[in-house]
């Protein structure tokens, strides 16, 4: 049973039709906790890139060797594997970076949005197709994180990825951590009013 | 919840005996000893009014931690109460109060020396953790941890109270597992950089193991809690309880109570959640923002009204 998209459509996929932040509503903590700055944003949404292509890469070459019974727990340790390596890595490498992520990298671990694709996709697909479902998924994730972080920073602390560009503070509130959940619900109620009014503009064309 | 209030009702007058029994069995000259309100301060009562002079003299005390006899603490003043029934020890740094610290005073009455112990005492700061744990840090609201669950299961109130009851048993007796393994093998093995997967592992064994005995013993709860046995995985919180037991140190006692109050917190949340969105159903609401959106905008509400609680200090 293989999917009959092209590599290109699965990846557009995951960014417009089922962007894990705004369409799935999966993995939120860190859509709310952290994405105060584009920057963390950026960092966490590679993060996530990583480990869903990985995982879903790995569970598409075993799918076969998989028993079905204890296929949840498989995919759960799939994914701490790759979480331990990035998590490692990042800490190595970029520690400033990861200081500020604090606890996060290593929830990626449940995040409900890497089990899911794993399970409907991954465990069904050809290794192709999931290398890039999960292409697509992670970039949809850091495509929500960015905006999130771009409308934060912008508004909150008048700079994007640390430079100045408003040159004033318009309104703190964005920045402060519990705006998060403000900010999230606007976003996703402007992203409907948007489709709202874009399939109303067609029907009146049609 | 009046179970629940009926619990804390019931275990106050424990809590408060506990609290006064100290007292009952002190020592002679030294009535009464506890942290000030600043963190670089004792507070010592005496039973009958002293020498001035002689309780002022920073050389008649001998301060320091209970683990650590070497090292004296520096005491920068002492301030005697006008009647000379109190004092308030003033010290160069400020005192780790966790840690039980013991105070030696020589010459009280001529030639004598008294040493009490100052503690906070320890069913006080577990009951800390645990109040902390569900107030103050909440993890739902002010951690912002286990939203996909939190969003997904407060629709409705039964919902919410089967899968906070559900998730409050599971990260129980997982943290305490986790705990065992990470001071009995990760530890002695120095297997950290394994935290993440056996914590990970640990959990998906406490959920089967629930499952399955949940299924044989009492298949009637099963078939009420069964389904939510499945979404406790993909809790961010379960996953971060254990890690912050680990990177903290605790042990056996504040384990359990930051486990129970992190479930008891979320348990909180999604009926709190659950009940203003009941309502929100049938309010009039604009089609755009109608389910997910709205219920983010009330969860920062509810974020703001619990940013109260981070004054709260209890012991």
């Amino acid at each position: 049973m293989a999917t009959d998209k092209s590599s290109f459509q699965l990846v557009i996929n995951g960014i417009l039709n089922e962007n894990p932040i705004f369409r799935l509503v999966l993995s939120m903590c860190p859509a709310v906790g952290i994405s105060t700055t584009v920057m963390n944003g950026l960092m966490l949404g590679i993060a996530v890139l990583f480990v869903q292509v990985f995982s879903s890469v790995t569970i598409a070459i075993f799918k076969n060797v998989i028993h079905p019974r204890i296929r949840i727990p498989t995919y759960t340790l799939t994914i701490a594997t790759w979480v331990t390596v990035i998590d490692m890595v990042l800490a190595a490498y970029l520690p400033e970076a990861y200081a500020k992520m604090g606890i996060f990298v290593k929830l990626i671990v449940a995040f409900a949005i890497i089990t899911m694709r794993l399970e409907m996709f991954a465990s069904k697909e050809s290794v192709d197709a999931s290398f890039w479902d999960g292409i697509g998924m992670g970039l949809g994730f850091m495509a929500g994180m960015v905006a999130l972080g771009f409308v934060r920073e912008l508004l909150g602390l008048g700079t994007l990825l640390g430079y100045d560009v408003l040159g004033f503070q318009p309104l703190l509130f964005f920045v402060l951590p519990f705006a998060g959940f403000f900010v999230v619900g606007l976003m996703m109620g402007f992203f409907n009013y948007i489709e709202v009014v874009y399939k109303r503009s067609k029907a009146r064309q049609a | 919840m009046p179970r629940i209030t009926e619990m804390i009702k019931g275990f106050l007058p424990t809590l408060i005996l506990f609290f006064c029994l100290p007292g009952l069995v002190q020592a002679a000259m030294i009535t009464d000893k506890s942290f000030g309100e600043e963190d670089n301060q004792i507070v010592v009562d005496f039973a009958s009014a002293v020498d001035r002079e002689v309780a002022a003299t920073t050389e008649n005390y001998i301060v320091y931690e209970e683990s650590d006899p070497d090292i004296r603490l520096q005491l920068e003043r002492v301030e005697v109460a006008e009647d000379g029934k109190s004092a308030i020890l003033y010290f160069a740094e400020p005192l780790n109060t966790l840690k039980t610290h013991v105070v030696t005073i020589r010459n009280l009455t001529p030639a004598t020396v008294e040493s009490v112990k100052v503690s906070k005492s320890y069913l006080g700061y577990l009951f800390s953790i645990l109040i902390g744990a569900m107030l103050i840090n909440n993890f739902v609201f002010t951690k912002y941890l286990g939203l996909c669950v939190f969003f997904g299961t407060s629709k409705r109130k039964d919902t919410a109270k089967g899968m906070g009851i559900t998730f409050t048993i599971v990260i129980v007796v997982s943290a305490v597992m986790s705990w065992f393994f990470y001071q009995f093998i990760l530890k002695p093995f120095d297997l950290n950089f394994l935290q993440i997967v056996v914590f990970i592992g640990l959990v998906s064994l406490t959920v089967q193991a629930v499952d399955t005995v949940l299924r044989k013993i009492n298949p009637v709860l099963f078939n009420a809690f069964g389904v939510y046995l499945v979404l406790v995985i993909a809790n961010c919180i379960i996953i971060a309880v254990p890690l912050i037991l680990a990177d903290n140190e605790y042990n056996f006692f504040e384990s359990f109570m930051l486990s129970f109050g992190a479930g008891g917190g979320f348990l909180l949340a999604l009926y709190l959640m659950s009940s203003v969105r009941e309502r929100i159903e049938l309010a009039n609401i604009p089609p755009t923002f109608k389910g997910i959106p709205i219920a983010f905008v009330v969860a920062g509400q509810f974020a703001l009204a619990f940013l109260g609680f981070s004054g709260l200090s209890l012991f």
